[in-house]
C-alpha cells in the first residue's frame, strides 16, 4: 500500500476525518484524513465536498514541489464513486505534478465515465517518441501506464491507434498496460498471448502484474498460463477468479466446460 | 556421499532463484526422508515456485513428513505457514486435524486460513481410531461452516471446496451431516456476493452425489 500511512493507528470517525481534512493547522492530519475517507468508502455530502476542496489544495508541498494532498484526495476520489468528481479531476491530468495527474486518471478509471476520454487521450501527444524519462526523475513525461489503462477499461476504441504503438515501449510495464488495454478494446488474442508471454518473465513483479492485467480483462485462453506461474498462490487465484466471472458473465446460468476447468484449477491451487 | 545428499547439498549451493527451483525439484522427486528438513526449509523463502516444488515432495513422503513439519512450523512467516498447511492438507493426516482447525477460522493470514479449509475437506479418517470420528467430524463440519463467513472471498471459496469433500466422505456414515452441508450450501447461494463462489456452490451441487443422497 503505496499510499497508506505508516505511522497512524489513530481511529477515525466520520465527523472527525471530515474535519481533519478541512483544518489547515495540521498538514499530516489532512493527508491521512483523506486517504482514511477513500480506505472507508465514506461516501457523504460532506466528504465529497472537502475532498474535492483538497484537490486544489496549494498548502501542502513536498520537497520536490509535488502536492500530496491533492494526490491522496484524488486517490480517494476514485473510490467513493461520485460522479461529481469526474470534472475536476479530468482538470487533474493537466496539473503540473506527475503524480497528481497519475492518481487522476486512476481515480477516472475507477468512476467509470467516458467524459474523461478526450482529455486522457491528450496526455498521449507526440506517441511513443515523445514517452521517455524526465531527466532526474524517476518516471516518464506523463503517466503512460495510468492513462492507457483508464482508456482500456473505458472503452476508448477511438484510442486504439493511439495505444497500439505503446505496446512496443521500452519501459515493461507500460508495454503490458498498452497490451491489456488493447486486449479490452479489440479482443483480438495476440495482445493476451502478450500478457501470457509475461506471466513466464523473469520478473516476479512483472509476473504479478501480467496476473493482475490477465485476471482484470478475463482473457480465458490463459488459465493454464495462469496456474503454472511461478508466483504466489493467492496471486493466481485472484486472475482465475476474474477468468471465471468473465466466463460467467458470457452465459446462461448453467456452469460451462470452461468455467468447471478454471475451478479445478482454482480448487488446486487452494 | 548418498545420492540424496548430492542432492540436498545442491539445494544449499543455488545461489540464484532458476538454480534453487531447478534443485528442489530434483531433491523432491527423489522421495526421500532424508529430504525432509531441507525441503521444509525451502518453505521459508520467498521463492514461489520453489515452495511449490517442495510442497509437491512432502506431499509425495507423506506421513513421515507429519510430525516433523509440526515440530518445525514458523509461526512467524506466514508465507511458510500458509505452504506448510497445503502440505498438511494434501497428506491429509489426522495428525494434523487440531492444527487445521485453529488454522481455518483463526489464523490471521487468509492464505493459511484458505490452505487450511481446503485441507479439512480431505482428512483420511481411516487413520483416526473409529470411536474418534464421528465427533472430529463434527468438529471438522463446525468449523468449515464458520469458515463459509470469513471476510475474506478466498476463504470462503475454500471452505464451499472443504464442505464439498467433506459432503462425499460423509455421504454413507454420516446422511444427517450431509443434509447440514446442502441446507448451508442452499442459503449460501442467495446470501453469497461473489458470483465466483456462487458457482463453485452450483458445481458442487450438480457435481457431487450430496443431493441424490439425500
Amino acid at each position: 500500500m503505496k499510499d497508506e500511512p505508516k505511522n497512524e493507528a489513530e481511529q477515525l470517525t466520520v465527523e472527525q476525518a471530515i474535519a481533519n481534512l478541512k483544518q489547515k493547522e495540521d498538514l499530516g492530519k489532512r493527508y491521512y484524513a483523506a486517504w482514511w475517507l477513500g480506505k472507508f468508502r465514506v461516501r457523504e455530502t460532506e466528504a465529497i465536498a472537502a475532498l474535492l476542496m483538497a484537490l486544489e489544495d496549494e498548502q501542502d508541498r513536498a520537497p520536490d514541489g509535488g502536492y500530496p494532498l491533492r494526490r491522496n484526495a484524488a486517490r480517494a476520489l476514485g473510490k467513493l464513486g461520485d460522479k461529481n468528481a469526474v470534472e475536476p479531476l479530468t482538470r487533474c491530468l493537466e496539473f503540473p505534478d506527475f503524480y497528481v495527474r497519475e492518481a487522476a486518471a486512476q481515480a477516472l478509471e475507477m468512476l467509470h465515465d467516458r467524459q474523461c476520454i478526450p482529455s486522457l487521450i491528450k496526455l498521449l501527444d507526440g506517441g511513443v517518441a515523445a514517452a521517455t524519462r524526465v531527466t532526474g526523475k524517476p518516471h516518464l513525461v506523463q503517466p503512460y501506464e495510468a492513462v492507457i489503462e483508464a482508456l482500456g477499461t473505458l472503452g476508448a476504441t477511438g484510442a486504439v491507434d493511439l495505444i497500439e504503438p505503446f505496446t512496443q515501449h521500452p519501459t515493461e510495464k507500460v508495454k503490458y498496460a498498452a497490451a491489456r488495454a488493447m486486449y479490452q478494446l479489440t479482443k483480438e488474442d495476440r495482445y493476451g498471448e502478450m500478457l501470457i508471454r509475461a506471466l513466464s518473465g523473469d520478473d516476479l513483479q512483472l509476473r504479478r502484474s501480467a496476473l493482475m492485467d490477465l485476471g482484470a480483462v478475463g482473457y480465458l485462453k490463459a488459465s493454464q498460463a495462469i496456474a503454472d506461474t511461478l508466483a504466489e498462490n493467492s496471486m493466481k487465484l485472484i486472475a482465475l477468479k476474474g477468468l471465471l466471472e468473465t466466463n460467467l458473465d458470457n452465459q446462461d446460468p448453467e456452469i460451462s466446460t470452461q468455467s468447471i476447468n478454471i475451478m479445478n484449477l482454482m480448487d488446486s491451487l487452494l | 556421499m548418498s545420492d540424496v545428499q548430492q542432492l540436498i547439498e545442491a539445494v544449499n549451493q543455488a545461489d540464484s532463484a532458476d538454480l534453487l527451483l531447478k534443485t528442489v525439484e530434483d531433491l523432491a522427486e527423489a522421495t526421500d526422508q532424508a529430504a525432509i528438513p531441507t525441503l521444509v526449509e525451502v518453505l521459508g523463502f520467498n521463492n514461489p515456485g520453489a515452495a511449490v516444488a517442495a510442497v509437491d515432495g512432502l506431499i509425495k513422503i507423506g506421513d513421515p513428513v507429519v510430525p516433523y513439519l509440526l515440530k518445525n512450523l514458523d509461526s512467524y512467516n506466514y508465507g511458510a505457514r500458509a505452504w506448510a498447511t497445503r502440505v498438511f492438507a494434501g497428506i491429509g493426516d489426522p495428525a494434523a486435524l487440531d492444527l487445521l482447525l485453529k488454522a481455518a477460522v483463526s489464523d490471521f493470514s487468509q492464505s493459511v486460513r484458505r490452505a487450511a479449509a481446503k485441507g479439512l475437506g480431505s482428512i483420511i479418517w481411516s487413520k483416526l481410531p473409529a470411536e474418534e470420528v464421528i465427533t472430529a467430524q463434527q468438529k471438522v463440519l463446525k468449523t468449515l461452516l464458520l469458515a463459509t463467513e470469513d471476510g475474506e472471498w478466498v476463504v470462503r471459496y475454500a471452505a464451499v471446496v472443504g464442505l464439498e469433500a467433506l459432503g462425499n466422505t460423509l455421504a454413507i456414515s454420516q446422511p444427517k451431516l450431509v443434509s447440514e452441508i446442502i441446507n448451508k450450501f442452499q442459503a449460501l447461494i442467495i446470501s453469497e456476493p461473489e458470483a465466483a463462489i456462487q458457482a463453485r456452490i452450483k458445481y458442487a451441487i450438480n457435481n457431487g452425489q450430496l443431493l441424490t443422497d439425500n
